[in-house]
């Protein structure tokens, strides 16, 4: 990708690159519609059930089906709500969403952006969303909505500053933001100079604030589909509702590529004897495991009481995640330099 | 310099697609989804009650602490970020002084944890 992007664009080349942004867009709702089926097997096969097996051979077809009944549903605004607001919040939650992506390396040469300041974008952009539920909260006119949106968004900005504050002693080993830069530096040939083990405080706290980040089991009290009604999409029917479902798994996405980036060496191989097998392959292998991870959990944690849901994010992540900042710069100071 | 500015002609393309699909998906959806609206069903959710009051609800003080405690350390992470990239170039008296700041806004964060706006009781 990156080659002709050091000579000046002319506009074919945009239109290239844009081609190719489309493919891209198309490979992520292909990944958003299989995440779902591949979710509901394994928590299915994890509760002894069988999980979706009607629509299509091995219900392959059924989030196929379920997109498109979402989309041939009657949309239904409410008499009292904010109109403008209302119609914008899912669109709000869904661009960044896919916005933040454009920074994702999968090799040394398949990428998109090369951004100097890749994850301050990747963060700074993340956090857009929770105006969205904020926005499509309150433009509901609804109580529950409101609530909801309120409730979510206390979450999500409580879990962001663990999350990235965790990732600072990345930046300090490899002393950039750029995230092909971050997985240059975790390449040595063996899985050890990842950096989830220096790093490992760092990786779990991502790990657990990334999950909340997420809305996802165990934190995911905002929806808390058992126990409360919806949340702040309550109010919200047919597509403009898929679009906050789609943003989630989009998320989902997001979230496992950076973890791969980030702390689990990106392209590299585990071993030196494994660098035969393509860069493209680590990346995806890795990238499942963080994909099946989250669904495991899901099926696995009981969700966390909503009284300890806030003590959690600002009494231990946080203060755990300066420690490690402040104990990365101290080992960088005491035996690197 | 044409290297920098062409990698955010990527991402604005990516942006002008984020918003493309939304645009495109709902005007199609419009063309294939019923439209019969009425009355009940455009009344407000309120478990199938007649919806009380006003939908925009006061609510409780303690998501504007949340949100204050938020800026303040994303402030202080955006302060954090170019001190890690630029970490390695510096000395250690700039190690203590960033130990200095986080510790001032720690200080703030105990103050928060001793006034029981972290504990959460009801709403």
């Amino acid at each position: 990708m990156g080659a002709w992007l050091h000579d000046s664009l002319t506009w074919s080349d945009a239109i290239i690159i844009f081609l190719w942004a489309v493919v891209f867009l198309f490979v992520v709702l292909g990944f958003v519609t299989y995440a779902i089926y591949f979710e509901r097997k394994v928590i299915g096969w994890m509760q002894l059930r069988i999980g979706p097996n009607r629509v299509g051979p091995l219900g392959m077809l059924q989030t196929v089906a379920d997109i498109f009944k979402l989309l041939i549903k009657e949309d239904t605004i409410p008499r009292k709500a904010d109109r403008l607001l209302f119609v914008l919040a899912p669109i709000l939650c869904y661009v960044p969403a896919f916005t933040v992506l454009a920074v994702i390396p999968y090799t040394e040469k398949l990428y998109f952006a090369d951004l100097n300041v890749g994850l301050l974008y990747y963060a700074a952009l993340s956090g857009i969303s929770t105006l969205a539920i904020v926005l499509g909260g309150w433009a509901s006119n609804n109580k529950y909505a409101l609530l909801g949106g309120m409730r979510s968004a206390a979450q999500m900005i409580s879990y962001e500053v663990p999350l990235v504050i965790s990732v600072v002693g990345v930046i300090l080993l490899s002393g950039s933001l750029n995230l092909r830069d971050i997985v240059d530096a975790q390449a040595g040939g063996w899985f050890w100079d990842w950096n989830f083990l220096p790093q490992i405080i760092g990786f779990v706290v991502f790990l657990i604030a990334a999950v909340s980040e997420l809305n996802r089991t165990p934190f995911d009290l905002p929806e808390a589909e058992s126990e409360l009604v919806a949340g702040y999409h309550v109010e919200y029917s047919g597509f403009r509702f898929a679009f906050f479902m789609l943003s989630e798994y989009v998320y989902v996405y997001a979230i496992a590529a950076l973890t791969t980036v980030l702390f689990l060496g990106g392209w590299h191989a585990p071993a030196p004897f494994l660098d035969f097998v393509p860069g493209i392959i680590w990346f995806l292998l890795k990238f499942a495991f963080i994909v099946f991870f989250l669904f495991w959990i899901r099926a696995t944690f009981p969700r966390i009481r909503v009284d300890q849901l806030m003590g959690l994010g600002w009494k231990v992540l946080l203060p755990v995640s300066l420690l490690n900042v402040f104990l990365t710069a101290g080992y960088l100071e005491l035996f690197v330099k | 310099m044409d290297n920098y500015v062409n990698q955010y002609v990527v991402v604005a393309i990516f942006i002008l697609l984020g918003i493309l699909l939304p645009a495109v998906a709902l005007t199609v959806g419009r063309l294939l989804r019923p439209h019969k609206p009425n009355d009940p069903k455009r009344t407000t959710y309120e478990s199938g009650n007649e919806p009380v009051g006003e939908g925009q609800v006061r609510f409780n003080i303690r998501y504007y602490m949340f949100a204050l405690m938020f800026v303040i350390f994303d402030v202080e992470t955006v302060f954090l970020y170019p001190w890690a990239v630029a970490y390695n170039k510096l000395g250690l008296f700039v190690l203590v002084e960033m130990f200095i700041f986080a510790a001032m806004l720690f200080i703030g964060l105990l103050y928060a944890w001793k006034k029981k706006v972290l504990k959460w009781n009801s709403v």
